[in-house]
Protein backbone atom coordinates (compact mmCIF):
# COMPACT_ATOMS: atom_id res chain seq x y z
CA UNK A 1 0.00 0.00 0.00
CA UNK A 2 1.05 3.38 -0.55
CA UNK A 3 2.71 5.68 1.99
CA UNK A 4 3.21 2.09 3.80
CA UNK A 5 6.51 0.22 4.64
CA UNK A 6 5.53 -3.28 3.73
CA UNK A 7 3.35 -4.94 7.09
CA UNK A 8 2.92 -1.64 8.07
CA UNK A 9 5.82 -1.66 10.77
CA UNK A 10 9.13 0.21 9.84
CA UNK A 11 12.22 -1.96 9.20
CA UNK A 12 13.99 -0.72 12.27
CA UNK A 13 11.18 -1.74 14.61
CA UNK A 14 10.44 -5.26 12.71
CA UNK A 15 14.26 -6.04 13.37
CA UNK A 16 14.20 -4.83 17.06
CA UNK A 17 11.04 -7.84 17.41
CA UNK A 18 13.31 -10.18 15.43
CA UNK A 19 16.00 -9.70 17.43
CA UNK A 20 13.72 -10.34 20.51
CA UNK A 21 12.05 -13.52 18.67
CA UNK A 22 15.54 -14.95 18.28
CA UNK A 23 16.46 -14.44 21.61
CA UNK A 24 12.94 -15.91 22.83
CA UNK A 25 13.63 -18.82 20.51
CA UNK A 26 16.80 -19.24 21.94
CA UNK A 27 15.67 -19.36 25.21
CA UNK A 28 11.80 -21.31 25.05
CA UNK A 29 9.51 -19.91 27.24
CA UNK A 30 11.44 -17.01 28.68
CA UNK A 31 9.76 -14.01 28.40
CA UNK A 32 11.83 -11.44 26.21
CA UNK A 33 10.74 -7.49 26.59
CA UNK A 34 10.51 -5.21 23.44
CA UNK A 35 9.37 -1.94 22.57
CA UNK A 36 5.89 -2.29 21.96
CA UNK A 37 4.55 0.10 19.32
CA UNK A 38 1.00 1.70 18.65
CA UNK A 39 -0.65 -0.41 16.76
CA UNK A 40 -3.85 0.67 14.78
CA UNK A 41 -5.83 -1.41 16.78
CA UNK A 42 -6.91 -1.54 20.84
CA UNK A 43 -5.01 -3.01 23.15
CA UNK A 44 -6.52 -6.35 23.75
CA UNK A 45 -7.22 -6.65 19.99
CA UNK A 46 -3.75 -8.29 19.28
CA UNK A 47 -1.49 -5.62 19.09
CA UNK A 48 1.30 -7.97 20.32
CA UNK A 49 0.21 -10.92 18.15
CA UNK A 50 0.09 -8.62 15.05
CA UNK A 51 3.53 -7.27 15.77
CA UNK A 52 4.97 -10.42 15.65
CA UNK A 53 3.00 -11.17 13.22
CA UNK A 54 4.08 -8.13 10.73
CA UNK A 55 7.85 -8.50 11.68
CA UNK A 56 8.04 -12.29 10.65
CA UNK A 57 5.62 -11.72 7.52
CA UNK A 58 7.47 -12.40 3.61
CA UNK A 59 5.91 -11.55 0.53
CA UNK A 60 5.31 -15.44 -0.40
CA UNK A 61 3.77 -16.48 2.76
CA UNK A 62 -0.18 -17.44 3.03
CA UNK A 63 -2.20 -15.93 6.19
CA UNK A 64 -4.76 -17.31 8.25
CA UNK A 65 -6.21 -15.54 11.32
CA UNK A 66 -8.40 -16.99 13.91
CA UNK A 67 -10.59 -15.32 16.91
CA UNK A 68 -11.48 -18.13 19.14
CA UNK A 69 -11.29 -20.85 16.54
CA UNK A 70 -13.07 -19.13 13.89
CA UNK A 71 -12.22 -17.23 10.62
CA UNK A 72 -15.15 -15.11 10.29
CA UNK A 73 -15.47 -12.66 13.25
CA UNK A 74 -14.60 -9.41 13.82
CA UNK A 75 -11.18 -9.76 14.83
CA UNK A 76 -10.14 -12.33 12.75
CA UNK A 77 -11.47 -10.65 9.64
CA UNK A 78 -10.00 -7.12 10.06
CA UNK A 79 -6.21 -8.28 11.12
CA UNK A 80 -6.39 -10.80 7.67
CA UNK A 81 -8.01 -7.48 5.59
CA UNK A 82 -4.93 -5.30 7.32
CA UNK A 83 -2.31 -7.50 6.10
CA UNK A 84 -3.79 -7.70 2.98
CA UNK A 85 -3.68 -4.22 2.09
CA UNK A 86 -0.60 -3.39 4.09
CA UNK A 87 1.61 -6.60 3.09
CA UNK A 88 -0.15 -7.53 -0.19
CA UNK A 89 0.30 -11.26 0.77
CA UNK A 90 -1.97 -14.15 0.15
CA UNK A 91 -4.55 -15.07 3.03
CA UNK A 92 -6.67 -18.07 3.52
CA UNK A 93 -8.92 -20.00 5.98
CA UNK A 94 -7.42 -23.32 5.12
CA UNK A 95 -5.13 -24.15 7.95
CA UNK A 96 -3.09 -26.68 6.02
CA UNK A 97 -2.68 -23.69 2.93
CA UNK A 98 -1.25 -20.98 5.72
CA UNK A 99 2.20 -20.89 6.15
CA UNK A 100 1.65 -17.92 9.17
CA UNK A 101 -1.51 -18.48 11.52
CA UNK A 102 -2.28 -15.41 14.08
CA UNK A 103 -4.49 -16.44 16.99
CA UNK A 104 -6.76 -15.79 19.82
CA UNK A 105 -7.61 -18.22 22.06
CA UNK A 106 -7.09 -21.41 19.91
CA UNK A 107 -5.23 -23.55 18.46
CA UNK A 108 -6.57 -25.69 15.25
CA UNK A 109 -7.62 -28.97 15.31
CA UNK A 110 -5.51 -30.10 12.02
CA UNK A 111 -1.87 -30.92 13.55
CA UNK A 112 0.29 -28.29 12.03
CA UNK A 113 3.41 -28.69 10.32
CA UNK A 114 7.52 -27.60 10.27
CA UNK A 115 6.99 -25.18 7.67
CA UNK A 116 4.40 -23.36 9.76
CA UNK A 117 4.42 -20.69 12.18
CA UNK A 118 2.06 -20.17 14.39
CA UNK A 119 1.52 -15.94 16.18
CA UNK A 120 -0.44 -16.08 19.51
CA UNK A 121 -1.84 -13.01 21.11
CA UNK A 122 -1.43 -12.81 24.83
CA UNK A 123 -3.32 -10.60 27.33
CA UNK A 124 -1.29 -11.11 30.10
CA UNK A 125 2.29 -13.10 29.34
CA UNK A 126 2.96 -13.76 33.38
CA UNK A 127 1.29 -16.92 34.64
CA UNK A 128 2.44 -15.86 38.37
CA UNK A 129 0.91 -12.35 37.86
CA UNK A 130 -2.82 -13.21 40.07
CA UNK A 131 -0.49 -14.77 42.62
CA UNK A 132 2.29 -12.35 43.13
CA UNK A 133 1.75 -8.74 42.54
CA UNK A 134 5.51 -7.58 42.30
CA UNK A 135 6.72 -7.88 38.77
CA UNK A 136 10.41 -7.56 40.28
CA UNK A 137 9.54 -11.08 42.48
CA UNK A 138 7.92 -12.62 39.78
CA UNK A 139 11.20 -12.29 37.51
CA UNK A 140 13.12 -13.40 40.41
CA UNK A 141 10.98 -16.26 40.44
CA UNK A 142 11.45 -17.18 36.80
CA UNK A 143 15.17 -17.00 37.07
CA UNK A 144 15.25 -19.20 40.01
CA UNK A 145 12.87 -21.50 38.86
CA UNK A 146 11.16 -21.18 42.05
CA UNK A 147 7.32 -22.10 40.93
CA UNK A 148 5.57 -23.52 44.44
CA UNK A 149 3.80 -20.88 44.22
CA UNK A 150 2.05 -21.89 41.17
CA UNK A 151 0.98 -25.24 42.69
CA UNK A 152 -0.02 -23.84 45.81
CA UNK A 153 -2.71 -22.20 43.38
CA UNK A 154 -3.47 -25.85 42.26
CA UNK A 155 -3.78 -27.34 45.73
CA UNK A 156 -6.05 -24.86 46.71
CA UNK A 157 -8.25 -25.15 43.78
CA UNK A 158 -8.70 -28.95 45.08
CA UNK A 159 -9.06 -28.16 48.84
CA UNK A 160 -11.66 -26.19 47.52
CA UNK A 161 -13.85 -27.67 44.26
CA UNK A 162 -11.99 -31.34 44.15
CA UNK A 163 -10.48 -30.77 41.20
CA UNK A 164 -7.94 -28.24 39.47
CA UNK A 165 -10.61 -25.64 38.28
CA UNK A 166 -8.28 -23.87 35.50
CA UNK A 167 -10.36 -23.88 32.15
CA UNK A 168 -8.34 -21.63 30.15
CA UNK A 169 -4.52 -20.03 30.12
CA UNK A 170 -3.52 -23.65 32.12
CA UNK A 171 -0.07 -22.92 33.38
CA UNK A 172 2.65 -25.09 31.38
CA UNK A 173 6.66 -26.12 32.00
CA UNK A 174 8.50 -25.50 29.09
CA UNK A 175 11.84 -27.97 28.43
CA UNK A 176 11.26 -28.67 32.00
CA UNK A 177 12.65 -25.48 32.84
CA UNK A 178 9.84 -21.27 32.42
CA UNK A 179 7.08 -21.85 33.94
CA UNK A 180 4.84 -20.26 30.98
CA UNK A 181 0.97 -19.21 30.32
CA UNK A 182 0.16 -20.60 27.47
CA UNK A 183 -2.02 -17.50 26.45
CA UNK A 184 -5.99 -18.04 27.10
CA UNK A 185 -6.58 -20.77 24.91
CA UNK A 186 -8.70 -23.83 26.38
CA UNK A 187 -6.89 -26.61 28.46
CA UNK A 188 -8.23 -28.66 25.92
CA UNK A 189 -5.43 -27.14 23.55
CA UNK A 190 -2.66 -27.49 25.99
CA UNK A 191 -1.15 -31.16 24.84
CA UNK A 192 -1.24 -29.81 20.88
CA UNK A 193 1.61 -27.55 22.53
CA UNK A 194 3.80 -29.80 23.76
CA UNK A 195 5.98 -31.33 20.87
CA UNK A 196 4.41 -29.40 18.39
CA UNK A 197 6.76 -29.50 14.93
CA UNK A 198 5.50 -25.86 14.07
CA UNK A 199 6.92 -22.80 15.64
CA UNK A 200 5.45 -21.27 17.97
CA UNK A 201 5.50 -17.28 18.78
CA UNK A 202 3.75 -15.61 21.66
CA UNK A 203 3.35 -12.07 21.52
CA UNK A 204 2.02 -9.38 24.54
CA UNK A 205 1.31 -5.80 23.24
CA UNK A 206 0.33 -3.61 26.14
CA UNK A 207 2.86 -5.91 28.51
CA UNK A 208 5.63 -5.51 26.03
CA UNK A 209 6.97 -9.24 26.14
CA UNK A 210 7.35 -11.70 23.36
CA UNK A 211 8.14 -15.08 24.26
CA UNK A 212 8.24 -19.03 22.18
CA UNK A 213 8.60 -22.22 21.92
CA UNK A 214 10.51 -24.10 19.22
CA UNK A 215 9.69 -26.70 16.97
CA UNK A 216 9.68 -30.17 18.82
CA UNK A 217 9.75 -28.67 22.98
CA UNK A 218 8.59 -30.62 25.24
CA UNK A 219 5.53 -28.53 27.31
CA UNK A 220 3.81 -30.20 30.38
CA UNK A 221 0.52 -29.09 31.74
CA UNK A 222 1.38 -28.53 35.52
CA UNK A 223 -0.52 -31.06 37.77
CA UNK A 224 -0.35 -33.82 40.47
CA UNK A 225 0.47 -37.37 40.41
CA UNK A 226 -2.79 -38.33 42.04
CA UNK A 227 -4.68 -35.39 40.50
CA UNK A 228 -3.34 -35.33 36.76
CA UNK A 229 -4.07 -32.83 34.13
CA UNK A 230 -6.81 -33.49 32.21
CA UNK A 231 -8.84 -31.47 28.99
CA UNK A 232 -12.01 -30.59 29.26
CA UNK A 233 -14.49 -30.20 26.96
CA UNK A 234 -18.72 -30.50 26.25
CA UNK A 235 -19.75 -34.26 26.23
CA UNK A 236 -21.19 -34.02 23.24
CA UNK A 237 -20.76 -34.13 19.70
CA UNK A 238 -20.49 -30.70 16.78
CA UNK A 239 -24.42 -30.56 15.84
CA UNK A 240 -22.98 -29.56 12.74
CA UNK A 241 -20.36 -31.73 11.46
CA UNK A 242 -20.36 -34.89 14.06
CA UNK A 243 -17.06 -34.33 15.23
CA UNK A 244 -16.50 -35.59 18.73
CA UNK A 245 -12.50 -35.04 19.20
CA UNK A 246 -13.24 -31.15 18.62
CA UNK A 247 -13.35 -28.51 21.20
CA UNK A 248 -16.87 -27.27 20.97
CA UNK A 249 -18.60 -23.67 21.04
CA UNK A 250 -22.09 -23.49 23.22
CA UNK A 251 -24.83 -21.33 21.08
CA UNK A 252 -27.71 -20.54 22.57
CA UNK A 253 -30.36 -21.45 19.70
CA UNK A 254 -33.78 -19.41 21.76
CA UNK A 255 -35.03 -18.77 24.63
CA UNK A 256 -36.20 -21.64 25.46
CA UNK A 257 -33.31 -23.56 26.47
CA UNK A 258 -32.61 -24.71 22.88
CA UNK A 259 -28.91 -24.71 22.02
CA UNK A 260 -26.18 -25.69 19.99
CA UNK A 261 -22.74 -27.54 19.86
CA UNK A 262 -20.49 -26.66 17.12
CA UNK A 263 -16.67 -26.78 16.55
CA UNK A 264 -15.04 -23.72 17.61
CA UNK A 265 -12.74 -24.49 14.47
CA UNK A 266 -14.70 -23.35 11.92
CA UNK A 267 -12.39 -24.49 9.34
CA UNK A 268 -11.84 -28.35 10.40
CA UNK A 269 -15.83 -27.95 11.05
CA UNK A 270 -16.23 -26.76 7.75
CA UNK A 271 -13.68 -29.51 5.97
CA UNK A 272 -15.61 -32.20 7.57
CA UNK A 273 -18.90 -31.04 6.50
CA UNK A 274 -17.83 -30.82 2.34
CA UNK A 275 -16.29 -34.48 3.13
CA UNK A 276 -19.86 -35.29 3.65
CA UNK A 277 -19.95 -35.64 8.12
CA UNK A 278 -22.74 -34.04 9.03
CA UNK A 279 -23.71 -33.86 12.75
CA UNK A 280 -27.53 -34.52 14.55
CA UNK A 281 -28.67 -30.36 13.55
CA UNK A 282 -27.44 -30.42 10.06
CA UNK A 283 -29.49 -32.96 9.40
CA UNK A 284 -32.69 -30.37 10.65
CA UNK A 285 -30.91 -27.62 8.58
CA UNK A 286 -30.65 -29.59 5.70
CA UNK A 287 -34.48 -30.78 5.98
CA UNK A 288 -35.36 -26.85 6.52
CA UNK B 1 32.36 -27.61 72.67
CA UNK B 2 34.92 -29.37 70.34
CA UNK B 3 32.25 -30.29 68.01
CA UNK B 4 31.84 -28.37 64.81
CA UNK B 5 29.86 -25.34 64.82
CA UNK B 6 26.44 -25.21 62.79
CA UNK B 7 26.42 -21.29 61.63
CA UNK B 8 29.31 -19.17 62.58
CA UNK B 9 29.78 -14.93 62.51
CA UNK B 10 33.06 -13.67 62.58
CA UNK B 11 33.85 -9.68 62.80
CA UNK B 12 30.54 -8.72 61.96
CA UNK B 13 30.47 -4.82 61.01
CA UNK B 14 27.68 -3.21 59.62
CA UNK B 15 27.46 0.51 59.80
CA UNK B 16 23.59 2.81 59.11
CA UNK B 17 24.76 6.28 57.75
CA UNK B 18 27.59 6.26 60.58
CA UNK B 19 25.56 4.70 63.14
CA UNK B 20 27.32 1.31 64.39
CA UNK B 21 24.39 -1.16 64.19
CA UNK B 22 27.12 -4.10 64.70
CA UNK B 23 30.71 -3.83 65.81
CA UNK B 24 33.02 -6.74 65.88
CA UNK B 25 30.64 -9.62 66.40
CA UNK B 26 31.57 -13.04 66.69
CA UNK B 27 28.61 -15.81 66.80
CA UNK B 28 28.75 -19.35 66.90
CA UNK B 29 26.04 -21.96 67.20
CA UNK B 30 26.53 -25.52 67.44
CA UNK B 31 23.63 -28.25 66.25
CA UNK B 32 20.43 -28.52 68.22
CA UNK B 33 21.43 -25.51 70.02
CA UNK B 34 19.21 -22.22 71.01
CA UNK B 35 20.94 -19.15 71.07
CA UNK B 36 19.11 -15.75 72.57
CA UNK B 37 19.60 -12.90 71.52
CA UNK B 38 18.82 -9.92 74.13
CA UNK B 39 19.24 -6.40 74.42
CA UNK B 40 16.98 -3.38 74.49
CA UNK B 41 15.59 -1.81 71.27
CA UNK B 42 17.80 -0.17 68.48
CA UNK B 43 21.04 -2.69 70.09
CA UNK B 44 21.35 -4.58 66.94
CA UNK B 45 19.84 -7.78 67.73
CA UNK B 46 17.44 -7.77 64.32
CA UNK B 47 20.36 -6.74 62.28
CA UNK B 48 22.41 -9.36 63.60
CA UNK B 49 19.76 -11.65 62.84
CA UNK B 50 19.14 -10.55 59.21
CA UNK B 51 22.70 -10.43 58.27
CA UNK B 52 23.22 -13.76 59.88
CA UNK B 53 20.83 -15.30 57.41
CA UNK B 54 22.02 -13.40 54.63
CA UNK B 55 19.03 -11.13 54.01
CA UNK B 56 21.21 -8.45 55.00
CA UNK B 57 25.29 -7.72 53.65
CA UNK B 58 27.61 -6.82 56.32
CA UNK B 59 30.24 -3.82 55.78
CA UNK B 60 32.91 -6.62 57.09
CA UNK B 61 33.42 -9.71 58.64
CA UNK B 62 31.35 -13.30 57.59
CA UNK B 63 28.75 -15.60 58.42
CA UNK B 64 30.07 -19.27 57.44
CA UNK B 65 27.03 -22.46 57.47
CA UNK B 66 28.17 -25.84 57.55
CA UNK B 67 25.42 -27.68 54.93
CA UNK B 68 24.67 -31.14 55.97
CA UNK B 69 27.81 -32.75 53.46
CA UNK B 70 30.05 -31.16 56.18
CA UNK B 71 31.46 -28.26 53.98
CA UNK B 72 31.65 -24.86 55.34
CA UNK B 73 29.95 -22.23 53.10
CA UNK B 74 30.13 -18.64 53.43
CA UNK B 75 26.54 -17.76 53.40
CA UNK B 76 27.47 -13.98 51.72
CA UNK B 77 28.94 -15.24 49.14
CA UNK B 78 26.58 -17.93 47.66
CA UNK B 79 24.85 -17.60 45.18
CA UNK B 80 21.35 -16.32 45.01
CA UNK B 81 19.88 -19.55 43.82
CA UNK B 82 21.86 -21.60 46.35
CA UNK B 83 21.22 -19.00 49.36
CA UNK B 84 16.94 -19.21 48.12
CA UNK B 85 17.35 -23.03 48.35
CA UNK B 86 18.97 -22.96 51.69
CA UNK B 87 15.83 -20.53 53.18
CA UNK B 88 13.33 -22.61 51.76
CA UNK B 89 14.62 -25.82 52.69
CA UNK B 90 17.18 -26.18 55.39
CA UNK B 91 16.52 -23.05 57.00
CA UNK B 92 13.56 -21.26 58.53
CA UNK B 93 12.62 -17.83 59.55
CA UNK B 94 9.57 -16.88 62.12
CA UNK B 95 8.73 -13.51 62.03
CA UNK B 96 7.47 -11.46 64.94
CA UNK B 97 4.21 -10.48 62.91
CA UNK B 98 3.13 -14.06 61.16
CA UNK B 99 1.60 -11.60 58.40
CA UNK B 100 4.90 -11.11 56.94
CA UNK B 101 4.99 -15.07 56.50
CA UNK B 102 2.09 -16.53 55.44
CA UNK B 103 0.20 -15.80 52.66
CA UNK B 104 -3.47 -14.94 54.05
CA UNK B 105 -5.00 -15.63 50.56
CA UNK B 106 -4.57 -19.16 50.76
CA UNK B 107 -5.97 -21.70 53.35
CA UNK B 108 -3.77 -22.86 56.08
CA UNK B 109 -3.48 -26.29 54.13
CA UNK B 110 -1.80 -24.22 51.42
CA UNK B 111 0.34 -22.50 53.77
CA UNK B 112 1.90 -25.08 55.39
CA UNK B 113 2.83 -27.27 51.65
CA UNK B 114 4.14 -24.45 49.78
CA UNK B 115 7.53 -25.01 51.13
CA UNK B 116 6.99 -28.80 50.27
CA UNK B 117 5.99 -27.85 46.93
CA UNK B 118 8.43 -25.51 46.50
CA UNK B 119 10.60 -28.53 46.99
CA UNK B 120 9.28 -30.59 44.25
CA UNK B 121 6.51 -32.80 46.17
CA UNK B 122 4.09 -33.24 43.57
CA UNK B 123 1.56 -35.73 45.10
CA UNK B 124 -1.75 -34.08 46.52
CA UNK B 125 -2.91 -36.45 49.13
CA UNK B 126 1.05 -36.47 50.86
CA UNK B 127 1.05 -32.87 51.29
CA UNK B 128 -2.51 -32.82 52.68
CA UNK B 129 -1.71 -35.91 54.81
CA UNK B 130 1.92 -33.95 55.61
CA UNK B 131 -0.10 -30.60 56.76
CA UNK B 132 -2.67 -32.08 58.52
CA UNK B 133 -0.11 -33.87 60.75
CA UNK B 134 1.73 -30.58 61.28
CA UNK B 135 -1.20 -28.84 62.07
CA UNK B 136 -2.09 -31.34 64.92
CA UNK B 137 1.55 -31.20 65.69
CA UNK B 138 0.64 -27.14 66.23
CA UNK B 139 -2.48 -27.79 68.19
CA UNK B 140 -4.79 -26.66 65.24
CA UNK B 141 -7.78 -28.59 64.62
CA UNK B 142 -8.04 -30.57 61.49
CA UNK B 143 -10.92 -29.00 60.87
CA UNK B 144 -9.55 -25.29 60.04
CA UNK B 145 -7.03 -26.84 57.34
CA UNK B 146 -9.22 -25.14 54.81
CA UNK B 147 -9.97 -22.00 56.28
CA UNK B 148 -8.11 -19.14 55.24
CA UNK B 149 -5.52 -17.57 58.08
CA UNK B 150 -7.74 -14.54 58.47
CA UNK B 151 -9.98 -16.54 60.12
CA UNK B 152 -7.72 -17.57 63.01
CA UNK B 153 -6.53 -15.99 66.18
CA UNK B 154 -2.71 -14.33 67.22
CA UNK B 155 -2.00 -17.37 69.33
CA UNK B 156 -2.92 -19.13 66.12
CA UNK B 157 -1.41 -17.61 63.40
CA UNK B 158 1.51 -17.54 65.03
CA UNK B 159 1.41 -21.61 65.63
CA UNK B 160 0.86 -21.70 61.58
CA UNK B 161 3.77 -20.00 60.92
CA UNK B 162 5.75 -22.37 62.76
CA UNK B 163 4.17 -25.06 61.16
CA UNK B 164 4.71 -23.76 57.60
CA UNK B 165 8.74 -23.11 58.79
CA UNK B 166 9.02 -26.60 60.52
CA UNK B 167 7.57 -28.74 57.54
CA UNK B 168 10.46 -29.36 55.90
CA UNK B 169 12.27 -29.95 58.73
CA UNK B 170 14.84 -27.19 58.53
CA UNK B 171 18.15 -27.78 61.19
CA UNK B 172 17.94 -24.12 61.47
CA UNK B 173 15.50 -21.39 62.35
CA UNK B 174 15.86 -17.64 62.96
CA UNK B 175 12.87 -16.67 65.41
CA UNK B 176 12.39 -12.82 65.70
CA UNK B 177 10.42 -11.97 68.71
CA UNK B 178 8.22 -14.97 68.01
CA UNK B 179 6.15 -14.39 71.20
CA UNK B 180 5.89 -10.31 71.00
CA UNK B 181 2.16 -9.24 70.65
CA UNK B 182 0.54 -12.50 72.21
CA UNK B 183 -1.26 -12.40 75.68
CA UNK B 184 0.59 -13.87 78.47
CA UNK B 185 -1.36 -17.18 78.53
CA UNK B 186 -0.75 -17.56 74.84
CA UNK B 187 3.06 -16.82 75.11
CA UNK B 188 3.27 -19.28 78.10
CA UNK B 189 1.65 -22.05 75.16
CA UNK B 190 3.50 -21.74 72.61
CA UNK B 191 7.15 -21.35 74.15
CA UNK B 192 6.38 -24.67 75.32
CA UNK B 193 5.07 -25.82 72.15
CA UNK B 194 8.17 -23.87 70.71
CA UNK B 195 10.73 -25.37 72.98
CA UNK B 196 9.16 -29.28 72.48
CA UNK B 197 9.18 -29.16 69.10
CA UNK B 198 12.25 -27.48 68.40
CA UNK B 199 14.20 -30.29 70.79
CA UNK B 200 12.17 -33.33 69.22
CA UNK B 201 13.74 -31.89 65.59
CA UNK B 202 16.72 -31.17 67.09
CA UNK B 203 16.57 -27.68 65.34
CA UNK B 204 19.20 -24.67 66.14
CA UNK B 205 17.81 -21.67 66.95
CA UNK B 206 18.60 -17.96 66.63
CA UNK B 207 16.06 -16.38 68.42
CA UNK B 208 15.90 -12.08 69.16
CA UNK B 209 13.78 -11.52 72.06
CA UNK B 210 13.57 -8.40 74.22
CA UNK B 211 12.22 -11.02 76.87
CA UNK B 212 14.60 -11.94 79.64
CA UNK B 213 12.17 -14.58 80.74
CA UNK B 214 11.42 -16.25 77.20
CA UNK B 215 15.37 -16.20 76.64
CA UNK B 216 15.61 -17.99 80.20
CA UNK B 217 12.49 -20.57 79.20
CA UNK B 218 13.67 -21.49 75.55
CA UNK B 219 17.70 -20.94 75.25
CA UNK B 220 20.85 -22.82 76.26
CA UNK B 221 23.05 -19.65 75.55
CA UNK B 222 22.36 -15.96 75.65
CA UNK B 223 24.19 -13.50 73.83
CA UNK B 224 23.70 -10.01 75.56
CA UNK B 225 24.04 -6.74 72.71
CA UNK B 226 24.41 -3.40 73.49
CA UNK B 227 25.11 -0.23 70.97
CA UNK B 228 25.68 -3.29 68.19
CA UNK B 229 28.45 -4.93 70.31
CA UNK B 230 28.26 -8.40 72.10
CA UNK B 231 28.63 -7.25 75.33
CA UNK B 232 28.30 -10.68 77.47
CA UNK B 233 27.87 -14.31 76.20
CA UNK B 234 27.37 -17.87 78.03
CA UNK B 235 25.68 -20.38 79.71
CA UNK B 236 21.70 -18.26 79.81
CA UNK B 237 21.51 -19.27 84.15
CA UNK B 238 25.26 -18.53 84.69
CA UNK B 239 24.41 -14.88 82.35
CA UNK B 240 21.00 -14.30 84.05
CA UNK B 241 21.65 -15.30 87.65
CA UNK B 242 25.03 -14.14 87.79
CA UNK B 243 25.68 -10.92 85.29
CA UNK B 244 29.40 -9.37 84.72
CA UNK B 245 28.52 -6.96 82.90
CA UNK B 246 27.03 -3.44 84.27
CA UNK B 247 24.60 -3.24 81.00
CA UNK B 248 23.58 -7.22 81.94
CA UNK B 249 22.99 -6.31 86.05
CA UNK B 250 20.76 -3.39 84.84
CA UNK B 251 19.12 -6.12 82.12
CA UNK B 252 18.51 -8.62 84.49
CA UNK B 253 17.52 -6.63 87.20
CA UNK B 254 15.23 -4.56 85.66
CA UNK B 255 13.05 -7.33 85.05
CA UNK B 256 10.82 -9.00 88.04
CA UNK B 257 11.27 -12.83 88.73
CA UNK B 258 13.41 -13.04 85.82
Amino acid sequence: MKGYNFAYLDEQTKRMIRRGLLKAVAIPGHQVPFGSREMPLPYGWGTGGIQVTASILGADDVLKVIDQGADDTTNAVSIRRFFARTAAVRTTTATAKATVIQTRHRIPEKTLREDQIIVYQVPMPEPLAKLEPSRQETRRMHSLADYGLMHVKLYEDIARYGQISISYDYPVMVNDRYLMSPSPIPAFDNPKLDMMPALQLFGAGREKRIYAIPPWTKVKSLDFQDHPFRAINAPHPCGLCGATDSYLDEIVTDDRGGRLFVCSDTDHCAERRSAGHVGADGMRDAAE
Amino acid sequence: MTDPTLLSGRGLNLNFNGIAALADVDVDLWPGEMLAIVGESGSGKTTLLNVLSGRLQPDRGAVWYRDPDGHLQDVHAMPAPALRTLHRSDWGFVHQDPRQNLRMAVSAGGNVGERLMAQGARHYGDIRATALDWLAQVEIDASRIDHLPRTFSGGMLQRLQIARTLVTHPRLVFMDEPTGGLDVSVQARLLDLIRSLVTRLNIAVVLVTHDIAVARLLAHRIAVMQRGRIVETGLTDQVLDDPRHPYTQLLVSSVLNA
